[in-house]
């Protein structure tokens, strides 16, 4: 196990690299006039150019200033050095304003996934083509249908404006009522296929041939399926539950687009429209950290679910 | 190994909680002149989508304290559904028991609730099944799998189950017990696996044992390593046995009678010795003629012609007639009878003594 995490840990370095390359690539090969990007509609004095070709080390050219520039970027990251976004401010201040706002969002949106998504799965798996199943299996089919571009506005219209249930939009520094809807909306994606998927494998386990014999054993229902049934069914559910975590983490643009939270997708879509690539550059960065993290951690755990599985 | 086998006696004084709380009537096991076990009548239909399929169409057996029971017949033929209609774990729907009756000590199972029949499961009747490495949880070390038995029925404390566990492994006869309770499954070989799945079953020191194809998934050499075990702890432990299998050279050194099913059928009941000697079912004889020998080196191996019948389009007369040597315009027409032939023996065919004294074919 220990070894497995290690040369795991070893494949994290290069995916890191991989990314972080290409996201700086793309961000950066394809401008044509960085300095003018930077300054916008003003104009831009020869000793203001001047300077800021040196600062930003622009008078290597080709490929090679590309790859100086990159790796320049990379040793101040590795510092702990996120730089500067095109408006001045410190992209690590960004950030540690930014990701609090989206984790506790990822908190609420996967309780909801948890509390809603298994249990009903559950039940609807144990009474599989009852109306409970039937219905649970509708909804879910219409939530996963319709895209989040289109549910959060309606709910964002319907529950925060019409009915005013919920704040409409979170603004600077929301509370967790003002978190709950958008929560909710984000988590309603995830509880959808959480729940099919919990349903699907409970109902699979119970037909399984190992709960004939836990009857045959005289146990009691409640113990068969709470116990027996459960622990197999939960594998998949717990490994999906865990990659889905890491997506949250990563931000919902689109939810925190729609009801204005100040969250790291929501800064991410601001720095992609205003074309801030170093804010842009330093948000994917930390993101692949945290994805990457996130799976080994579904790894894991998924041996420590699983007996039958083992990492040599 | 022996002597560390615990003797049934010893058990009892070591479990009392277990006695009180699993032994419903403790009075006299068998009543006066009935059997231990016994199946009356039964009717078992199983409802899909595609129809009715009758599984199960008047089987009748018993089985008395001690002895081992056969049941023979091809995948099908109705043994295994039998065998859980007898424990209640058929998956009720699609199974559905139309009629009969299935006592136990006198007591009509079928009558019961389920919370009465759950209390039998384990205590009095147990069962063991094809294969292992399904019918044991993957999720969780087989000591914890033996111990639940003993923790949620007899009540035992987590440290008495587990060296209760371990004496049940040794009695099954796996090596170094004591070190392979936290072991998965996965993690043992298929006859291992087995002895396991035994271990569990013989638990709560039951009366009957039901053993539903226990060698099929097995190597040769480790079928009868495991025949044997059985058969030594069905002894040793005074238990009855039904032996569930579609294997005539498994049933020979074991088995006491032999019932053959067809079609969800009794066709032939019979002492083991005269059924080998002298089948008196056109089908049981078939069975037998498609045993290899090796007397017969170089000639053709003799099969039953044709197959199964489809459950829920059963023949009219005998089930068997479309495959029968033997058959007459009455097997077309008139659903046979037992026939009883003596010593025991019945079969279900019209011609049942010309068939028993037909050497010749």
């Amino acid at each position: 196990m220990v070894r497995f995490i290690l040369r795991r840990l070893l494949q994290m370095v290069l995916a890191f690299f991989g990314t972080t390359l290409i996201v700086y690539a793309l961000m950066f090969a394809g401008q044509g006039d960085p300095i003018q990007a930077l300054a916008g509609e003003r104009p831009v004095t020869e000793a203001q150019r001047a300077y800021l070709t040196e600062k930003f080390h622009l008078d290597r050219t080709g490929i090679d200033g590309f790859f100086y520039r990159y790796f320049d970027y990379i040793r101040n990251l590795l510092q702990g050095d996120l730089g500067e976004s095109l408006t001045g401010r410190q992209i690590g201040d960004i950030l540690a304003a930014a990701w609090p706002v989206t984790i506790k969002l990822a908190l609420i949106a996967m309780t909801v996934t948890v509390l809603v998504g298994v249990t009903a799965g559950v039940l609807a798996g144990i009474r599989r083509a009852s109306i409970f199943d039937n219905s649970t299996l509708l909804l879910t089919l219409v939530v996963l249908a319709v895209p989040t571009i289109v549910l959060a506005p309606i709910a964002q219209y319907l529950l925060g404006v019409r009915w005013q249930l919920f704040p409409p939009t979170a603004g600077a520094d929301p509370d967790f009522y003002a978190l709950l809807l958008p929560g909710i909306v984000l988590g309603s994606l995830s509880l959808a296929t959480a729940l099919r998927l919990t349903r699907t494998s409970v109902a699979e386990n119970l037909r399984a041939d190992y709960v004939r014999t836990a009857r045959s054993k005289g146990l009691v229902k409640r113990r068969i399926v709470g116990i027996h049934v459960l622990r197999n069914s939960l594998i998949p559910v717990v490994t999906f539950l865990g990659v889905e975590l890491g997506n949250l983490m990563g931000g919902a643009i689109i939810t925190e687009g729609v009801f204005n939270i100040p969250g790291v997708g929501f800064n991410l879509f601001r720095a992609i429209r205003t074309e801030d690539g170093p804010l842009v550059v330093g948000i994917v960065s930390v993101l692949v950290v945290v994805y990457l993290i996130a799976n080994l951690v579904v790894d894991v755990l998924y041996a420590v679910l699983d007996p039958r599985i083992r990492y040599e | 190994m022996r002597r560390n086998r615990p003797t049934r006696g010893s058990e009892r004084k070591a479990d009392p909680v277990s006695q009180s709380a699993v032994q419903p009537t403790p009075a006299s096991p068998t009543p006066e002149g009935g059997h231990l076990l016994e199946v009356r009548d039964l009717h078992v239909e199983f409802r899909t989508g595609e129809g009715v399929a009758k599984v199960i169409n008047g089987v009748s057996y018993h089985l008395d304290a001690g002895e081992t029971l056969a049941v023979l017949g091809e995948s099908g033929s109705g043994k295994s559904v039998t065998a859980q209609a007898i424990m209640g774990i058929l998956d009720t729907p699609p199974a559905v028991i139309r009629s009969g009756q299935i006592r136990y000590q006198g007591r009509d199972l079928l009558t019961q609730s389920e919370e009465q029949r759950r209390q039998v499961r384990g205590t009095e009747i147990s069962m063991i099944f094809q294969d292992a490495l399904s019918a044991l949880n993957p999720t969780f070390p087989v000591g914890w799998q033996i111990g639940e038995t003993l923790r949620q029925r007899a009540g035992m404390s987590r440290g008495d189950a587990r060296r209760r566990a371990i004496e049940l492994m040794e009695l099954v006869k796996i090596p170094a017990a004591a070190s392979r309770l936290g072991d998965y499954p996965h993690q043992f070989s298929g006859g291992m696996r087995q002895r396991v799945m035994i271990a569990m079953a013989l638990a709560l020191n039951p009366k009957v044992l039901i053993a539903d194809e226990p060698t099929t998934a097995l190597d040769v050499t480790v079928q009868a390593q495991i025949m044997d075990l059985l058969s030594d702890l069905r002894r040793d432990l005074r238990m009855a046995m039904i032996l569930i299998t579609h294997d005539l050279g498994v049933v020979a050194g074991v088995a006491d009678r032999i019932a053959v099913m067809y079609a969800g059928r009794i066709v032939e009941h019979a002492d083991v010795r005269s059924l080998y000697k002298a089948p008196a079912h056109p089908y049981t004889k078939g069975l037998l003629k498609s045993i290899p020998r090796l007397d017969f080196q170089g000639q053709q191996l003799s099969t039953i012609r044709g197959l199964p019948p489809n459950l829920m389009r059963i023949p009219s007369g005998c089930p068997f007639h479309p495959r029968c040597p033997y058959v007459q315009q009455v097997c077309v027409d008139v659903v046979p009878h037992d026939l009883v032939l003596g010593d025991g023996r019945t079969s279900a065919c019209h011609f049942a003594q010309e068939v028993r004294d037909d050497r010749a074919r």
